[in-house]
């Protein structure tokens, strides 16, 4: 090969190098391990962690532990899915641009709102694309978020909207834990560019999407919703209640926890927003023999087409993960959606009613909620000890809640688990 | 039945295939549990589909993707290389899969201390001290990189406009400065590829916040001046960010911090083997100099002593008041993590030098080979010097001699099983292809791409047409994305689904009145 370049050694390759900004020194890391030696270390840090499987756990707080089917570990591991690049030679994609188009209608569906794209990063940096797009629309100088909104979205919009210059004013929750429509309604104003809301919210409670999103848009800003996709399987859509842009966290359809990422992200509009959006989208079309075909459309929105007049700046986004959901939306299928949604709806009622705590927020909830705990740290202690994790503490992120405890529950957890945990909770024994 | 079928023309009314868990708690109605107001009137239009039918629709499906594991895959800038097994075995590890992202630091010591291992290797490889995990992907990075010039220039009290970006920059760097709020400059190339040194000095002053770079660039050049633009951007107060999209070329030969860049991003799904999945998920972490370090986005993972003296502990610090903050939620992509920390541990030090030899010297073979006669004539190499790890040709010899298009040449190697090169970029190149092969290809792989370039164009002397007509063996051939922008069908509608069953699929409004 060298004969061939007409050169010496490889080191001549590097000849453009300089001198002073070479290393001049092995990297200053371990050697190289055999597969089987990468196994056993990784697999000695992996025991360190206290996973899912190894407690009771009603952590949640925006990603949950739901059941993954078996079908979707398959399918993403296949190198078909898991080894190409994004579809830029669509002759060759059609598979993963199928997926994409059939993703975006389910999103579509969920979310009641006509449009979609094919996935942006995760939920609260998809607060902030929708942040961006508010901004592109209306040019407006103000972006008002409830203080219902997951705390990351909210950190993460207020990082981003430095860049691109917006300033943040939060509304209140009022004493039920629900957005302060009075509040809201009284920020609005004609600098706003948009409100966000979330749905449910961060402590769980569905909030009344319509009634806020009247006030939201009485001055012609946009309403904004972040929601969980899974509960929307009984939940009114965003769509339905005057929501011009529903983003959110896709963990809870089919995806890992992962310790927190990679899952997806979504981002659905209302139509007019179409050619605004960010991320790839996938469209339908047909071939020069007229066989049906998709391709990534209106790439004029996107970076590598219009630089610096791009609508967002992202490019790799969660294809994968995206498939991921889309195959376990089917796997659910449009019954088990619903029966889903309402075995978790009565497994967290049924467990803010055994626990013997007051609710935080009293309002309806689908999948989680928060309650005042006497003595929290000591009922930490026990819970533990009894090998349950009992939610999250709100005072690290919420701190005028500081006896507060965030609750989530997913299918996975029994009348049995949730038992355990209210025993606990009441010093009794657990029942044989 | 048509070869393309959706999910949804699939759907028979009552199939499924999920279970339910037993319902084991009072069966209260679902009208009881939520008011009016919060509840949905009909079900979502999912699809109703047997498991055995679902896993085939999604593997036909799959087999209509052409893939790193099938064949060779060229794609300049995106790093190609081959994804080891292994990663997927170690990042489907229930304590890593099946973690919490909120559990407490106490009972996550082990993915606290792969993630400070990891951010370890990638400072020392990037010759930065500090690095931060949290950022998505690559552009992520790049937006993070700028909001932290940002944050660093606001705490001197000073306000910066502008960011220069070269003309060879990918096309995320600028959309990345107008995200954060900057104006973009662009900088001139140039006649060896590097930098126009006169264009940056006229344009670099005191309004300059950041130089945004790419080394080598995106023509697979390397800029022996980097040295005189560090001093340049340096000197007029900007800081110089390191676009790491081309780090595959030079690990453990010269470092960023080395060259004097103050940020740098990582892209795992590219250097460090995240597998692309099909646009992926992948992770972009940064790397920073001191002065930028207090700016990082919390949470930072950091090594504390234990509290028995057995060991060392990690632990998550929140507390750090001058950060710009998250950019994401939690702890960011950890499966990503997983999946480059077990390459890394794989290769060690030298064995990822030899990664950075490996790709360079397989893409200078490949430039050779494409150099010869039958194919040079076509294909003249933009600028000709040793290239690092990609080189771009231009495919203007193609469009004069033969009447075919580097579009044409992309398409007709379709047919030949292998994946095309970048292609129409960089966009100072006239008919751009821009060829990466990586590290993990065999002089065989290479050589059958010669093989196959010299026979399209040796085809398309005898007669352009199959050339321009190509593909030809695809599954789809050429598709009409003009007509997928004009009137775009970005969903399935009802409609078509189930025809004649109105009262069960109500389309959507905007479906109906025809607007999709």
């Amino acid at each position: 090969m060298l004969d061939a370049i007409g050169v010496g050694s490889v080191e001549d390759l590097f000849e453009a190098i300089p001198e002073s900004v070479r290393l001049g020194r092995p990297i200053d890391l371990p050697g190289g391990m055999a597969e089987q030696e990468v196994l056993d270390h990784l697999a000695e840090l992996a025991a360190r962690n206290r996973h899912a499987d190894a407690e009771i756990t009603f952590l949640g707080a925006g990603m949950y532990d739901h059941y993954v089917p078996a079908l979707i570990d398959n399918l993403v591991e296949r190198s078909e899915f898991l080894t190409p690049y994004t579809p830029y030679q669509p002759e060759i994609s059609q598979g993963g641009l199928q997926v994409m188009f059939e993703f975006q209608t389910m999103i579509s569906e969920l979310t009641g709102l006509p449009v979609s794209n094919a996935s942006v990063y995760e939920g609260p940096s998809a607060v902030a694309a929708a942040g961006y797009l508010a901004k592109l629309e209306t040019r407006r100088s103000k972006l008002l978020t409830s203080r219902g909104m997951h705390p990351h979205s909210r950190a993460a919009l207020a990082t981003h909207a430095v860049g691109y210059g917006m300033e943040i004013v939060e509304v209140p929750l009022d004493s039920n834990g629900v957005t302060d429509a009075e509040a809201l309604a009284a920020a609005v104003d004609d600098d706003t560019a948009a409100v966000f809301v979330q749905y449910p919210n961060f402590l769980g409670t569905v909030e009344d999407l319509a009634s806020l999103g009247e006030a939201a848009k009485s001055t012609g800003a946009l309403f904004v919703c972040a929601a969980d996709p899974l509960p929307l399987g009984i939940l009114k859509p965003p769509g339905e209640c005057g929501v011009d842009i529903c983003v959110g966290e896709g963990q809870t359809l089919g995806n890992r926890l992962d310790f927190g990422g990679p899952s997806f992200g979504f981002f659905a509009a209302s139509e007019r927003f179409l050619r605004k959006m960010p991320g790839r989208i996938a469209g339908e079309t047909r071939d020069v023999d007229g066989k049906r075909g998709f391709v990534l459309t209106l790439q004029t929105r996107e970076q590598h087409i219009r630089r610096e007049k791009a609508t967002h700046n992202i490019c790799t986004s969660q294809a994968l993960n995206a498939l991921a959901g889309t195959a376990y939306l089917s796997w659910l299928g449009r019954e088990g959606l619903v029966e889903l949604s309402t075995l978790m709806l009565r497994r967290t009622a049924y467990a803010r009613e055994g626990l013997p705590f007051e609710p935080i927020n009293p309002g309806p909830v689908v999948r989680e909620f928060a309650v005042r705990v006497p003595e929290l740290d000591a009922f930490l202690e026990r819970a533990r000890e009894a090998g349950i994790n009992p939610g999250l503490p709100l005072r690290g992120v919420l701190p005028e809640y500081e006896d507060g405890l965030l609750v989530a529950i997913t299918e996975r957890r029994t009348k049995e688990q949730i038992d355990a945990l209210a025993a606990v909770a009441s010093r009794t024994e657990v029942p044989a | 039945m048509s070869d393309t079928v959706t999910i949804f023309e699939r759907s028979r009314e009552g199939r499924r295939a999920f279970t339910p868990p037993r319902t084991d708690v009072p069966e209260t109605p679902v009208e009881e549990l939520l008011p009016d107001w919060a509840r949905r009137s009909q079900p979502a239009d999912l699809p109703e589909v047997s498991e055995p039918e679902i896993v085939r629709h999604y593997v036909t499906l799959s087999r209509k993707n052409f893939h790193l594991d099938q064949g060779f895959y060229p794609l300049g800038s995106c790093t190609m290389k081959h994804n080891p097994k292994l990663h997927e075995r170690v990042a489907a590890l229930p304590g890593h899969a099946r973690l919490h992202p909120l559990q407490e630091p106490a009972h996550a010591q082990g993915a606290l201390e792969l993630m400070y291992n990891l951010q370890e290797a990638l400072a020392e490889i990037a010759g930065l001290p500090h690095v931060s995990l949290q950022p998505s992907a690559g552009s992520h990075g790049e937006l993070a990189g700028l909001l932290l010039t940002r944050a660093y220039h606001a705490d001197r009290g000073e306000h910066r406009t502008k960011v220069l970006t070269p003309d060879t920059a990918h096309g995320t760097n600028p959309a990345t400065v107008t995200m954060a709020g900057y104006e973009v400059v662009k900088v001139g190339t140039a006649d060896d590829g590097g930098v126009d040194l006169e264009d940056l000095r006229a344009k670099a002053d005191d309004d300059v916040a950041c130089l945004m770079l790419t080394n080598p660039n995106t023509l697979g050049l390397f800029d022996s001046n980097i040295e005189e633009i560090a001093e340049i951007v340096h000197g007029v107060g900007g800081t110089l960010y390191y676009d790491g999209a081309n780090l595959n070329a030079v690990m453990g030969v010269s470092r960023p911090g080395d060259m004097g860049f103050d940020i740098v991003h990582y892209n795992l799904h590219k250097t460090f083997t995240q597998p692309h999945g099909g646009g992926g998920p992948g992770a972009g972490p940064i790397a920073v100099s001191d002065r930028i370090e207090p700016f990082l986005p919390v949470p930072q993972v950091v090594r504390t002593s234990s509290s028995n003296g057995a060991g060392p502990a990690f632990d998550l610090d929140h507390d750090r008041p001058k950060s710009i903050g998250k950019m994401r939620g939690f702890q960011g992509n950890f499966g990503v993590f997983v999946r480059s920390y077990a390459y890394i541990c794989s290769l060690g030090g030298d064995g990822l030098r030899e990664v950075s030899e490996l790709a360079v010297l397989n893409a200078n073979y490949l430039k050779a080979r494409l150099a010869e006669d039958g194919i040079g004539e076509y294909l003249p190499i933009a600028f000709d010097r040793h290239c690092m790890h990609e080189f771009v040709l231009s495919g203007s010899g193609a469009k004069d001699k033969l009447d075919i298009k580097t579009l044409d040449i992309a398409k007709r190697l379709l047919d030949h099983e292998v994946h095309p090169p970048t292609v129409y970029f960089p966009l100072l190149v006239d008919e751009a292809l821009m060829i990466e092969p990586t590290e993990t290809e065999p002089k065989e792989r290479l050589d059958h791409f010669a093989d196959a370039m010299r026979e399209l164009l040796a085809e398309a002397a005898e007669d352009p047409e199959i050339a321009r007509t190509a593909p030809h063996t695809t599954p789809v051939r050429r598709l009409d994305e003009a007509g997928a922008a004009k009137r775009p069908v970005v969903r399935q509608s009802r409609r078509d689904v189930n025809p004649g069953d109105p009262g069960r699929a109500q389309d959507h409004p905007a479906a109906a009145s025809g607007a999709l």
